[in-house]
């Protein structure tokens, strides 16, 4: 797949209304926390006050003894999974982290790691059966920060993890876990060729997701299986994760997702799930647990803040001769931080000859980071970007032009060693040079930045049933949550192939029980690699019925085509028929063989690099130093934009999380490692005034390897925005700034020690 | 203590429930009603998602008590639809792709619907400053912001 790549269509690329719509603005939609069950319980969970401390013993006594307490758990009522874990499926690869981060086992290791929870008939007598029960703690030392935690006398916390490579017997207990490397060329003698070498530090804080919809579950348990319903961006992964953590049967437990409202990587892991089955097999009811923002905020996953440090050699003509960079990603409780993802993007939108990257995934007394939108690489762009941005303003080159001189294209290989098919980062950046915006007057006070991003997004496995009714319509079965209306772009291309109405295809999220194995959804891969099952399985679907009319017409198969919703006679030999559509062929099908159908079972492939850029005005009030973002346009190769509408909705909500980012997001956490700002009032995200209009400008390279063309949206649009922001304030005051966010008590302070 | 009897009317019909008297107004709504459309996205009224309005003001469900609600009208997203007709800030949130994962819409939605009650021809900074209590995370507020502008031109026949 595929063959060829489409260019004229009906129903792709076309504004049309989401098949979920009404249901959404009526509020008929059913979330995670919107499902109510006959004799359904309240779980709720009992967590840690403290950054790093041993668990000396826990009484549950008192809270099981409490009227209307249905049943409590600790760690003791899950399996202790063993070192190393043994076999998994995808994305559930150390289960054992993920066992002892959904309830501490011998230690917390995070203000907000759960220890205990319950079950009872009213919220309010869970909350009291928390409070019964009895946890000896002794506090240990703690460490917050990365850098810290890497000096020979930081607090561990894992006595059983020594860095990878070195030997488990003899090597000293580390928080670092790995150091991920990778090298093209040679950098030494890159730099030695440089006119001009910049070397810069940056850091980054730990940011939430922030997700509007807390995480939500409900569980039922009897002998005969489990049913899970929850707000979750892979039902699939969520049932395997679930099974792992609870010794059970993948196939005794079917797991449904609720419509889910946002994600953006951090409704990936499990959290409560497998302690609400749990709790639902203890009680024999069911169980529903949903989060506070307070525990969201605490305990599930922002993402790694980073120390960075990027060094940058470039000829007087602009010629880049070498690109190195080191990273120090928190990973939070548990091992894990994206330094691969960063590696493997930072410096990907430019053609380079001498790349050396690397990190550091360092555990740290913080809940374990989770994917966050381009997962890892808005903290390292932030630092290249940064750094190429000053090298134009030293070199004397437009920073547009240092960019296309440096520019990737088709046939660039990047320091993973992937060479790229058609890429449209020049064409996009010539776009932004010709733009109004480019070039338009700014006031006083004002500042123009930019900076560009790079994704590759994912592919992975993906099913798909196309069914045919006797009328004609179709029910469409896929299996990855929507979550920013993919089951109008997957309608659209079925509808495209079968050459019938948009609004005859119904599209349907499966269980995990109703359809075969579907990867998550993140990493931007649900229009490509589902889209691409859709699309199969309609052309299977296809296969079928002209395979009937062949039958109807007494012709072999390959005497048929399907052309415009209707199978033809092809070539003159055939005789004289009259088309049949797809309705006129579905009413015969009992007397033909059957219902008509088609299926997908795939492993996608092919992915096509997302590259982006964004151009941004700020206005600087010195005074308060706050800054007004005044203007923004996001220019990015979107492939082909199956739903421009909804690419679109990618690139500027992308684009306003990255602003949140850059200027006031951050995670804040006190001397004894309890996290201060638990709650949107003091984790300030963006709100509609704070931001302006978000132009878009699409350039449409379709990805050679889609039957459509698409290149996953979703996450390249975060990468630019920090770099870019800061770049415009550094524009507006005329200093620079390298450490997020950029907030407006650190811009006061620059402005004041630089005299102003 | 035992649960106080309390009667209001909801999107138009008289609506009696007994709560506690910590439950709040979304509390009752969502778990003694069932009425689910209107969301829980903080509970501390940072983020808009439990927004209605009691005799048309516009407040978060969260931070008002159920026993206030005696002999109130609460207006939530289930009555904002006349039937199978949707209001016309409902249309154009889907025809103009004001939504993605959907969790603020209700609360932005019934915000937005009280504020062109008031102000028939918003500024744009209006409808943003007046929507800044309505946290969204997907959009960007982009397109919510123009298809409530496209829905007060639409509504003054404009």
């Amino acid at each position: 797949m595929p063959d060829e790549v489409n260019t004229e269509f009906k129903w792709v690329g076309k504004r049309n209304p989401r098949p979920d719509g009404v249901d959404k603005v009526t509020g008929r939609a059913k979330y995670g926390a919107d499902l109510y069950l006959p004799g359904m319980l309240v779980g709720k969970t009992l967590r840690s006050p403290h950054a790093h401390a041993r668990i000396k013993s826990i009484d549950t006594s008192k809270a099981k003894a409490l009227a209307g307490v249905k049943a409590v758990v600790t760690s003791a009522d899950f399996p202790a999974i063993p070192k190393p874990p043994g076999p998994h499926g995808p994305m559930i690869s150390d289960f054992r982290d993920n066992s002892m981060n959904m309830m501490a086992r011998d230690k917390v290791l995070y203000d907000g790691h759960p220890v205990a929870a319950v079950a009872a008939t009213s919220e309010k007598i869970a909350r009291q059966a928390l409070k019964l029960i009895e946890v000896d703690y002794e506090v240990l030392p703690h460490v917050i920060d990365p850098v810290e935690a890497m000096k020979p006398d930081a607090p561990i916390l894992h006595d059983d993890q020594v860095t990878e490579g070195e030997d488990e017997k003899t090597a000293k207990p580390s928080n670092v876990y790995r150091i991920p490397r990778a090298q093209k060329g040679d950098v030494e003698k890159g730099f030695a060729e440089a006119d001009l070498v910049i070397e810069r530090e940056f850091t980054t804080k730990a940011v939430h997701q922030g997700y509007i919809e807390p995480h939500a579950c409900v569980a039922q348990a009897s002998d005969d299986g489990v049913e899970l319903f929850c707000s979750t961006q892979g039902q699939y992964v969520d049932r395997g994760s679930c099974a792992k953590l609870l010794g059970l049967d993948i196939s005794k437990i079917r797991v449904t997702s609720s419509e889910i409202g946002g994600g953006f990587g951090g409704k990936i892991p499990i959290y409560s799930e497998p302690v609400a089955i749990r709790l639902a097999q203890l009680a024999r009811r069911p169980v529903k647990m949903v989060m506070s923002r307070d525990e969201v905020f605490r305990a599930t996953g922002p993402t790694s803040g980073a120390h960075v440090r990027i060094k940058i050699g470039a000829k007087k003509d602009g010629t880049i001769t070498a690109a190195e960079g080191e990273m120090t990603y928190q990973a939070g409780a548990f091992k894990g931080a994206s330094i691969g993802a960063a590696m493997n993007c930072m410096f990907s939108p430019y053609d380079l000859e001498n790349i050396h990257v690397w990190g550091y995934d360092v555990c740290v007394n913080r809940p374990k980071v989770a994917a966050y939108r381009a997962p890892g690489v808005p903290m390292a762009a932030f630092g290249v970007e940064g750094v190429i941005n000053e090298l134009a303003d030293e070199l004397g080159i437009d920073r547009v032009d240092l960019r296309l001189i440096n520019a990737a294209k088709e046939g660039t290989q990047n320091v993973m060693g992937m060479k790229y098919g058609p890429i449209g980062f020049q064409e996009m950046l010539e776009k932004m040079k010709a733009h109004p915006h480019y070039n338009a007057p700014l006031g006083e006070n004002q500042g123009r930045g930019l900076a560009a991003g790079y994704w590759l997004h994912a592919g992975g496995m993906s099913c798909a049933s196309v069914n045919v009714s006797d009328d004609g319509t179709v029910t469409l079965i896929e299996g990855n949550p929507d979550i920013g209306g993919s089951r109008a772009s997957m309608a659209a291309m079925v509808a495209e192939e079968l050459g019938i109405d948009y609004n005859k295809v119904r599209p349907i999220i499966s269980d995990t029980s109703s359809l075969g194995f579907t990867f998550l959804t993140a990493g931007s891969r649900v229009t490509f690699a589902t889209g691409m099952a859709c699309v199969l399985a309609a052309r299977n679907a296809i296969k079928v019925a002209c395979d009937r009319a062949a039958q109807m017409w007494g012709v072999s198969e390959e005497e048929v085509v399907w052309e415009d919703g209707h199978a033809r006679p092809a070539g003159a030999n055939v005789g004289d028929h009259e088309p049949m559509s797809l309705a006129e062929i579905a009413a015969k099908a009992p007397m033909t063989g059957g219902p008509i159908a088609g299926h997908a079972e795939i492993n996608a492939t092919g992915q096509g690099p997302a590259t982006g850029a964004h151009l941004v005005d700020v206005e600087v009030d010195r005074e308060s130093g706050h800054v007004k973002v005044l203007r923004y346009t996001v220019f990015q190769d979107v492939g082909r934009a199956i739903s421009p509408d909804y690419v679109e909705g990618q690139l500027q909500g992308g684009a306003v999380q990255g602003i949140g980012w850059a200027l006031n997001e951050e995670y804040i956490y006190d001397d004894k490692g309890r996290l201060e700002n638990p709650g949107f009032l003091d984790y300030r995200v963006p709100v509609a005034s704070d931001v302006p209009m978000i132009d878009v400008c699409m350039i449409e390279v379709p990805n050679p390897n889609h039957p459509y063309g698409v290149r996953g949206v979703g996450e390249t649009p975060i990468v630019p925005p920090q770099a870019a922001v800061a770049n415009a304030v550094e524009n507006a005051v005329g200093l620079r700034f390298r450490d997020l966010p950029v907030s407006p008590p650190k811009i006061r302070k620059a402005i004041k020690d630089a005299g102003g | 203590m035992a649960k106080t009897h309390v009667t209001t009317t909801i999107n138009g019909d008289e609506t009696e429930f007994l709560c506690e008297t910590e439950q709040t107004l979304l509390d009752v709504l969502r778990d003694e009603l069932h009425m689910t459309g209107t969301k829980e996205g903080c509970g501390t009224g940072d983020c808009g998602a439990c927004s209605v309005t009691m005799d048309g003001r516009l407040i978060c469900s969260c931070l008002v008590l159920g026993v206030e609600t005696h002999g109130h009208k609460i207006e939530t997203i289930e009555g904002m639809a006349d039937g199978d007709a949707l209001h016309p800030l409902q249309r154009n949130f889907i025809d103009m792709a004001a939504l993605q994962c959907g969790i603020c819409t209700p609360g932005v939605l019934v915000a937005a619907k009280n504020l062109l009650e008031k102000n028939p021809d918003p500024s744009e900074t209006e409808v943003r400053f007046w929507l800044a209590g309505n946290l969204c995370r997907c959009t960007g507020y982009d397109k919510i912001i123009r298809a409530v502008m496209e829905t007060a031109a639409e509504m003054r026949g404009a």
